[in-house]
């Protein structure tokens, strides 16, 4: 590991060891934020007795499917876009302002839509991942030097093969960000609507816990959902690496 | 005269006008006659048109009017087998290796993949790319991939290359090697040669003939022969015709750069001033609107 990795990892465990003895000490009161320690060994015994399992499953599963709905819809409104540049000078300032709405605002609406199930939830953890997806798609799109499909037309290329063995290519850099993106998004959304408008999953598992004074359960599945989001982004970034460390110049 | 291999007849080319963009008269008319596997650069002021002429003589671009015919056959918006283009940006794929690279355009045509091999091995070998045959463009330096490029023209066994200022972004040294190779790849392939620059010793240096373009829109004011022997390289430079051809390529262009820096030339630069010794005159500040000459 390098240096930087060194001080990086000193100062998480630093952090964490910190909280530790405050809490230990009872400079920290135990009803406001528990043992470091005693959380994981909250989590440990929540674990094995397995009844979270259900909340797991059902989390996972909608940022699942807000995910690839998000990453394949994303992908193919940011091409059409592309494809058509009225259009896509029409979507811009859309676009640019979309992230400043705050979208739990239309939780009314989108109960009264989708009724009290998981519909809703998907559907703002696909709404929250979607735009990062497609500015991405077109970042990448026009990022693509024009030098290449000149290359492509030299080679008598159609534009299927050019779209497939060029653009899509050249364009990956981006798609990789837009995924990563989304992947992030597609947890907040969940697991932030699952807070307020669900009955079961982690986030509502939490909101339960807080409102029964449960700081163990609490602590344990936030911890929880802290391993997972980051387990989840290494596992992308890791993939994202395999694949684009060779483009890039060596430092 | 030798076989005429490619030829442009009253080419002009006139980009459309776009929003609040009046239209651009880029080029012509412009007559020009490629000899069969001669060396010809095309020098000229920036923005003379001298990239719109590769464009349309490589099918790339229509012209607006005129005829481009390449051996024989006319040429209209689409590129005819047999000709190939290395272009001054990098057009290396970065995702494929170098191998890849070069074995690319021979894999669209659906060459069989025993040929691919011996035809890749041999470009790699003649640019001196072998041992890099597993990098990825970013490993390499832009001298290299530029002639990763080269290399992939190359495969396709053209006859006809089009090099649009592929030197442009090298070092003077880099480029001087570079232009002994393409001399090298020039000879062994009898290629013919379109060389675009904007570096009048490395036209003269490298070409059978050089054909000088006039500012905007471009038109060819002059094609001047260097009677070099077919094996040459870069030590021509030494030579005394050398000074000559790269004075008198000077004295055409002269005015014409001034024009299209949108400055009227001084009477005592017409033609017949600049045939003979032309006194030192002390350097006339430009006019300038720039910020730091009103402090």
């Amino acid at each position: 590991m390098t240096r930087i990795g060194w001080i990086r990892l000193g100062v998480v465990v630093g952090a964490v060891l910190l909280l530790e003895v405050l809490c230990r000490t009872g400079v920290i009161d135990p009803q406001t934020v528990i043992a470091p320690s005693a959380m994981a060994v909250a989590l440990f015994d929540l674990l094995r007795s397995g009844e979270m399992n259900a909340d797991i499953a059902s989390t996972l599963t909608n940022v699942a499917i807000a995910f690839v709905a998000a990453v394949v819809g994303g992908f193919a409104i940011g091409v059409g876009l592309h494809a058509v540049p009225p259009l896509r000078r029409a979507a811009d300032p859309l676009l640019a302002t979309y992230y400043a709405i705050p979208f739990f605002v239309f939780y009314p609406v989108l109960i009264a839509l989708f009724g009290m199930n998981d519909l809703p939830i998907i559907v703002i953890g696909f709404l929250f991942a979607v735009v990062a997806m497609v500015i991405n798609t077109l970042n990448g799109l026009d990022r693509i030097p024009p030098v290449l499909l000149k290359t492509a037309r030299l080679m008598h290329m159609g534009p299927l093969n050019t779209a497939l063995r060029v653009k899509l290519p050249s364009a990956a850099p981006y798609l990789f960000t837009g995924v990563k993106l989304a992947v992030a998004y597609a947890f907040i959304g969940v697991i932030a609507a699952e807070f307020i408008l669900s009955t079961s999953g982690l986030g509502y598992s939490i909101a339960y816990a807080y409102n029964n004074f449960d700081n163990a359960r609490m602590y344990a599945l936030m911890l929880f959902i802290i391993i997972l989001v980051t387990a989840v982004n290494m596992a992308f970034y890791v993939w994202e690496q395999n694949q684009m460390q060779r483009r890039r110049r060596p430092s | 005269m030798a076989d005429v291999h490619a030829e442009l007849k009253g080419v002009t080319r006139v980009y459309p006008a776009q929003g609040r963009q009046a239209e651009v008269h880029a080029l012509g008319p412009v007559d020009l006659t490629l000899r069969q596997g001669e060396f010809f650069s095309v020098v000229g002021p920036s923005g003379c048109g001298k990239s719109t002429l590769m464009d349309v003589l490589s099918g790339l671009g229509a012209p607006t009017d005129g005829t481009v015919t390449f051996e024989g056959k006319p040429v209209r918006g689409d590129v005819p087998d047999g000709v190939g283009v290395v272009f001054q940006e990098d057009s290396s794929f970065p995702w494929l290796t170098v191998w890849d690279n070069v074995a690319f355009g021979l894999r669209r045509a659906g060459v069989p993949e025993t040929e691919i091999k011996e035809g890749v091995a041999y470009a790699l070998s003649f640019m001196g790319l072998e041992s890099f045959a597993h990098a990825y463009p970013a490993q390499l330096s832009g001298g290299m991939r530029q002639r990763v490029c080269i290399a992939r023209t190359l495969v396709m066994r053209p006859r006809l290359i089009l090099m649009d200022e592929p030197f442009g972004a090298l070092d003077q040294q880099t480029r001087l090697l570079m232009g002994d190779e393409l001399l090298r790849l020039w000879r062994e392939t009898g290629a013919t040669v379109l060389f675009i620059t904007h570096a009048l010793d490395e036209a003269a240096m490298l070409s059978d003939r050089i054909g000088v373009m006039s500012s905007r829109p471009g038109r060819l004011i002059e094609v001047v022969e260097t009677h070099w022997p077919r094996e040459r390289d870069s030590r021509v430079a030494a030579s005394d015709p050398f000074g000559h051809i790269t004075g008198h390529l000077w004295s055409l262009l002269r005015t014409e750069s001034l024009k299209a820096m949108g400055k009227s030339p001084a009477p005592e630069s017409t033609p017949e001033a600049a045939k003979g010794p032309a006194e030192p005159r002390p350097f006339k500040k430009r006019p300038s609107n720039r910020r730091e000459d009103a402090a």
